[in-house]
């Protein structure tokens, strides 16, 4: 599936995770990662946003993730309601 | 060579606590015949004058803190004269002192010595600007050094908050003033050249550097800006899991048995120490427990707990709020005192040797209890030992205060990426998700467990919670030069600082 | 289970999910309601839903309020939060219609989705056709565990004022105390809003206690030791109890059906009382 409307969720609070998800004009995704963690953390937290959009069904989509020390549970929620906010 | 840690270092490693040798100090300038007319009105033309060569040692105190003129001042016109590869040895170099940057570019400074540095400089340290292997002292080792010569003093400039014309010196007087200037007595007295900076030229009657140390003088128009010079650091937490912690911990000292009537206590301005004090003020007053005396740095809280009766005395190193700077003038148990008299370990009747408590930050805590307040977990230099490392030493009980997680990095590590306290010197970490005491107070461990509902886990298991949390770190090895050694308070070797890539 | 205090979280915040079982109080009650904005409702929803998830919250009882039947959000609400098991699910401006739909439909997620564990409820009564209503409430459903009294939307629902000392609603705690009572239901007060007022919050907690509350709402954490210490037994609440448990003991091996310690007998109600005591001193850890 791909994404045709931007959305975002989250907030650039500390432990969470500011979210923004685009239309590609690829059919791939595109993950642009800022974190407070990155050098901890960085790999993680992709894997963590890409697993999410394929258990979304999301083929396409930019993913813009400004991380603020979030754990995965968070990027999960936030990346989902982001999507959803998307498709809806 | 591998330490008694570990970990690879040059130099004289540390050997552990046992391996302390002590040493007896020269004598010093007191006998010292002074001249007369040291006053001179002009910082350029003055500093013209000194015989400055290539390789000379320059001392600075930082009790202006973050609102210090002098150093910058200072060097300003010492680079002017075209001399290369001095020493600085400051007691704490702050943001404010970025124009130093240049100086180290241009290799003015090729090295640096201080017990904490934070901003600019720091940075130019971590990413190798700094031609020579920098030293990351603890409070009392830079006083130790010098009157051991260790480190020898060229010239000190010492930023006069208030200064007679024959060169007695106070911090407690003037615009600029400060409250104290105990980082900067073994400076006045065993560097080879004295030399106050002062915006105030006034009758002292109460010195705390005599005139028989002072050389020369230098008015100048301002050495400093109030604002800067009180920390904006020192306010108690809001934060409720701060707060938990701060019960969790006053909880842990009551039960050790040594809060009572006669205890020491010492604690830092972060927000969760000084919710501490918040809470241990509220217990003494509940329970009519009577202290003697609170050290270190001085907060208005710890005033406050001494006007109403909580503790006799104060023994104050360096002044963090104005309310200090106003009580260390008038009430006469407010003390005054030097780094060496603080936490020189060839001193047995320091200050830091008496203390039942104290309360430390951290910003990783490894498995052995090693503590790192130098650097960030990617080896970047934020700060330094200050010192830390010398009440955790004298402390019956140093207790280190933190939160287990924050923006998901844990507190506990495996293997802290500095060490600036030994583990063998560290008693207990209280966090949110439970207290950890280290295995050596097997004895208190079981006792405590018996008969309080305290939380006490092992710091393993502290780990194990933190890691559940955030999940397992990348490991990242840094394989940089070294920039910087952690000394310390004997002034060996506990760990070594790499150079860092310089990226956002 | 021991719930001496239940402190409101705004669901959307993840720092404050993430120090929920840290901040000492018996439940913690996450919000999808009055604390988030309705633009924000599905992001609260999904992250309270993977903070339970995923988060050990060790022995605090974790529950979640959902937004009430008259809003848009209640029923995706519970789609997301019953699945993922909380302890229980709270009810706003409760009513036996609104608790009886309620629970249809989380009968019918629970029956979909094969979920191997009833989700409880706790219902708040804070309005007046609630509070006149509440023994049909509590009688519709046997989910029911608590009753919260919410007096802030009551005394708006009254068109009175809401003050510090509370007499504007003695008559409505007095109410749900005793209907609580009458279901063997827990009554939970009203918190006390004035959040850096401890020696009010005391008060306010001493005469819910007085009147049959049994636990009080919390909105920040510095109030939980103060009510915690409210519901507490004192030492000498426990020594009197046990010493009447023991005295109890005595007279039966001695075949004796009544008693008297200092002077006074003892009944059973008394004896039921002490025994309470000394399990809620277990339970806080007062005694071991």
């Amino acid at each position: 599936m791909r994404i045709e409307k931007p959305a975002q969720a989250g907030t650039l609070e500390s432990n969470d995770i500011y979210v923004q998800i685009l239309p590609n004009p690829r059919e791939e995704i595109e993950i642009r990662l800022k974190s407070v963690v990155m050098l901890q953390f960085g790999k993680q937290i992709r894997q963590v946003a890409m697993q999410t959009l394929n258990e979304k069904g999301i083929t396409s989509c930019i993913l813009n993730l400004e991380d603020k020390g979030a754990l995965d549970y968070t990027i999960r929620a936030r990346i989902e309601s982001a999507v959803e906010r998307s498709l809806c | 060579m591998k330490n008694a840690l570990g970990r690879d270092v040059p130099g004289q490693p540390y050997l552990g606590l046992q391996a302390i040798k002590r040493i007896e100090y020269k004598q010093t300038k007191s006998d010292k015949e002074e001249r007369k007319d040291k006053v001179h009105y002009d910082l350029g033309s003055f500093i013209k004058t000194l015989a400055l060569e290539d390789n000379m040692t320059l001392s600075f105190h930082h009790h202006l803190r973050n609102g210090d003129f002098v150093m910058n001042q200072v060097m300003a016109e010492v680079a002017k004269s075209g001399v290369k590869n001095l020493t600085i040895c400051a007691s704490s170099i702050f943001p404010v002192h970025a124009p130093l940057v240049a100086l180290i570019e241009q290799k003015t400074i090729t090295k640096i010595i201080a017990s904490y540095v934070s901003g600019p400089v720091a940075d130019a340290i971590s990413e190798g600007k700094v031609e020579e292997v920098c030293l990351l002292q603890t409070h009392g080792y830079r006083a130790t050094s010098i009157m051991s010569e260790e480190t020898p003093i060229d010239i000190a400039f010492i930023a006069a908050p208030a200064c007679s014309p024959d060169g007695n010196i106070t911090g407690s007087m003037g615009p600029s003033s400060c409250g104290v200037l105990g980082y900067a007595i073994a400076d006045a007295w065993y560097a080879k050249q004295v030399v106050a900076v002062t915006d105030f030229l006034v009758d002292v009657l109460d010195p705390e550097i005599p005139s028989v140390c002072v050389d020369d003088i230098v008015k100048v128009d301002r050495i400093g800006d109030p604002d800067g010079i009180v920390s904006g650091t020192t306010k108690i937490t809001r934060d409720p899991v701060g707060l938990r912690i701060a019960k969790l911990t006053s909880e842990f000292m009551k039960a050790t048995g040594l809060l009572k009537n006669g205890f020491t206590f010492q604690t830092g301005a972060g927000g969760i120490s000084l919710a501490v004090a918040k809470e241990i003020h509220e217990l003494c007053l509940d329970e009519n427990i009577k202290g003697k005396f609170a050290s270190g740095g001085i907060t208005s809280y710890l005033v406050k707990m001494l006007e109403d009766g909580v503790f006799e005395e104060l023994y104050d190193v360096q002044c963090f709020e104005l309310d200090a700077v106003e009580s260390i003038k008038r009430n006469p148990n407010h003390h005054k005192m030097s780094a060496a008299k603080y936490a020189d370990i060839h001193d047995p009747d320091n200050i830091v040797n008496q203390l039942d408590f104290v309360i430390l930050g951290a910003t990783e805590i490894d498995l052995d209890f090693n503590v790192n307040v130098t650097t960030g977990s990617d080896g970047r230099i934020m700060g330094g030992s200050g010192g830390h490392a010398d009440t955790a030493y004298g402390a019956k009980f140093a207790i280190i205060v933190s939160k287990l997680v924050s923006s998901r990095i844990s507190v506990v590590v495996d293997q802290v990426t500095t060490i600036t306290t030994p583990g063998e010197t560290v008693d207990v970490l209280v966090t949110d998700r439970g207290i950890a005491i280290h295995p050596r107070h097997q004895a208190l461990i079981d006792h405590l467990k018996a008969t309080t509902n305290l939380p006490i886990v092992e710091i393993q298991t502290l780990y194990q919670r933190a890691l559940a949390l955030t999940g397992i770190p990348e490991k990242t090895q840094n394989l940089g030069r070294i920039v910087a050694l952690s000394q310390y308070r004997d002034g060996t070797i506990l760990d070594v600082i790499r150079q860092i890539d310089n990226i956002d | 289970m021991l719930r001496r205090s239940a402190l409101f979280m705004p669901g959307n915040n993840p720092a404050m999910l993430l120090s929920a079982s840290i901040l000492g109080s018996d439940c913690i009650i996450f919000d999808l309601e009055d604390s988030v904005s309705l633009n924000q409702k599905d992001s609260a929803r999904l992250l309270v839903k993977h903070a339970i998830e995923t988060l050990d919250f060790g022995n605090v009882e974790v529950v979640v309020r959902i937004n009430p039947v008259s809003s848009q959000e209640w029923k995706q609400d519970l789609r997301e939060i019953v699945p993922v098991y909380p302890d229980a699910i709270m009810i706003p401006k409760a009513c036996k219609e609104d608790v009886e739909e309620i629970e249809r439909f989380i009968f019918e997620i629970e029956e979909e989705k094969q979920l191997t564990k009833k989700v409880k409820l706790m219902i708040i009564v804070e309005t007046a056709y609630g509070i006149e209503t509440i023994v049909e409430t509590l009688r519709c459903s046997r989910r029911i565990e608590c009753v919260l009294l919410g007096a802030e939307d009551l005394t708006t629902d009254l068109g009175i004022k809401r003050t510090k000392e509370g007499h504007e609603i003695d008559y409505a705690r007095a109410k749900v105390a005793m209907a609580a009572r009458a279901f063997s239901i827990q009554a939970m007060d009203t918190p006390f809003t004035d959040v850096e007022d401890r020696e009010g919050l005391v008060k306010d907690t001493l005469h819910a206690k007085s009147l049959g509350f049994s636990a009080k709402a919390c909105i920040h954490p510095n109030q939980i030791d103060a009510v915690h210490a409210v519901f507490d037994p004192t030492q000498s609440e426990i020594d009197a109890a046990i010493e009447i448990l023991e005295e109890r003991d005595r007279a039966l091996a001695l075949g004796l059906g009544v008693f008297s310690i200092h002077g006074k007998m003892i009944d059973l109600p008394v004896i039921q009382r002490a025994q309470n005591i000394v399990d809620l001193a277990r339970k806080t850890g007062k005694r071991k």
